[in-house]
């Protein structure tokens, strides 16, 4: 389930970070000004009560039941999939928003002179050499992501921080149970982190 | 070639190319472009020079709109510029530009570099779109060096795939914003060798440059900056034998007598 939680929210907080990313530099200033106030709020707020908020205000409060309204289950994972993608996306927005920043002003220039419009430089000329260089910085992003998904067991989804309280409330070998699942984080997070390593050195883009 | 047909026939069809009337652009306090008038005609090569710091570089980069202007006009092939926006895109797509620092796309190989614009302003399709690229690589000595990537490549090497890229765009003029100043002094040449043929193909050139080698031999006009201020204009021959004003004078003498 933390498996399954943690790509579901990656991949959605990436494309919705993108996005962010892109609305913060664009040359609309409503747009502009949209990506600006989200991540500033966002990130701000305890993930804790983002998860809490998206399963008692969004379910109880204005009925949003995700296409799951009989199935609690579902309906709770669908829920805390939609907050990790609105929480993580503020940084993966700002990750990304600082590899664009690293892409010299000339390149965009030279799009614009051949008569690229703003989203194609965006996607064919800022963003690939964007992303290569915030592989590092993502990773960091999505490992927070994968421990992150503990606090979804606030709200009754069964990922592993909830199975592991299961655990111990039955079995009560609470040292060796903790550290079993603090080595299962580890097993999930560790290669993430060596394998984005190695691509973010293997795409980087040669000046 | 195909591109040298095209340029001839727009020199055949006369008539002005880029029509500057009183611009004028200020960066802060500084007045960098005061009440420029510049008129240059279809298949002329216009060099301009000067000090740094006297607007040379910005008058190129307004005339596609790389500067913003704040007051006069800029038309180009009897349109004013756009503003912002699919006009302006389309607009400097007929527009070719060359860098100081070449910019390519460093993510791309250079094949891909002259294919981009090719491919998305263009609509080309893609065999087509590659027979050109190559067809351009191989016009400005690069072919051998297609699908390497462009920080493999030395300054001069990417300085010429940056001018087949611009020519890819079939561009009425091009724009040449010192394009030989981030050069070692043996890559010069065959930059500057590129830039006399394309001249010699009639294609309409503005060359903001040091080199005055080049100034001499490839230019129809001369025109000379200083504070903003298109202070002289002139063929070479008598800019540089005669100059009429002082600030000329001043200039030539620092740079040709050492």
């Amino acid at each position: 389930m933390t498996v399954k939680l943690t790509i579901l929210s990656a991949v959605g907080s990436l494309i919705w970070g993108t996005l962010l990313a892109a609305m913060r530099v664009s040359p609309v200033p409503l747009m502009r000004g949209f990506g600006t106030a989200y991540v500033n709020i966002v990130r701000n707020i305890p993930l804790t009560v983002i998860i809490v908020f998206a399963s008692l205000g969004l379910s109880d409060v204005f009925g949003m039941t995700m296409g799951a309204a009989d199935d609690f289950d579902t309906q709770s994972f669908r829920l805390a999939v939609l907050g990790f993608v609105v929480y993580t996306a503020a940084f993966v927005c700002e990750a990304i928003r600082s590899g664009i920043n690293t892409v010299p002003v000339g390149q965009a220039e030279a799009a614009r002179a051949i008569g690229l419009t703003f989203s194609q430089i965006l996607g064919h000329i800022i963003l690939p050499q964007a992303f290569r260089s915030v592989i590092g910085p993502l990773a960091n992003v999505l490992i927070a992501l994968t421990k992150n998904t503990t606090v979804a067991a606030a709200i009754g989804v069964a990922e592993a921080a909830l199975l592991m309280k299961e655990m111990i409330e039955n079995e009560a070998q609470t040292l060796a149970i903790g550290a079993v699942f603090a080595l299962g984080f580890v097993v999930l997070t560790l290669p993430t982190g060596l394998i984005l390593g190695w691509l973010s050195k293997r795409l980087a883009v040669k000046r | 070639m195909t591109e040298v047909s095209v340029a001839k026939e727009d020199v055949a069809a006369t008539g002005d190319l880029v029509v500057l009337k009183s611009v004028n652009k200020h960066f802060g306090a500084l007045h960098v472009l005061q009440d420029i008038d510049l008129t240059i005609a279809r298949g002329e090569v216009v060099v301009v020079i000067g000090p740094s710091g006297s607007g040379k570089s910005t008058l190129c980069r307004a005339i596609n709109r790389l500067e913003t202007i704040d007051s006069g006009t800029i038309a180009i092939d009897g349109k004013p510029l756009p503003q912002e926006g699919k006009a302006l895109a389309r607009l400097r797509a007929d527009v070719g530009m060359v860098f100081q620092s070449f910019n390519l796309f460093a993510h791309k190989t250079v094949l891909e570099n002259v294919m981009l614009g090719q491919l998305k302003v263009r609509k080309m399709d893609k065999k087509q779109a590659e027979e050109k690229a190559r067809g351009l690589l191989d016009r400005v000595g690069v072919a051998n060096q297609a699908d390497k990537y462009p920080a493999q490549l030395s300054g001069g090497q990417q300085q010429r795939v940056a001018i087949a890229r611009a020519l890819a765009m079939d561009p009425k003029v091009m724009l040449f914003d010192e394009p030989t100043s981030a050069l070692d002094p043996e890559m010069i040449n065959e930059v500057l060798e590129v830039m006399q043929q394309l001249a010699r193909d009639g294609m309409t050139m503005i060359v903001v440059t040091h080199e005055m080698g080049f100034a001499r031999s490839a230019a129809n006009r001369v025109v000379f900056m200083a504070d903003g201020r298109i202070v002289e204009e002139a063929v070479p021959d008598q800019f540089f034998s005669n100059p009429r004003s002082d600030r000329a004078k001043d200039f030539l003498s620092k740079i040709l007598h050492h």
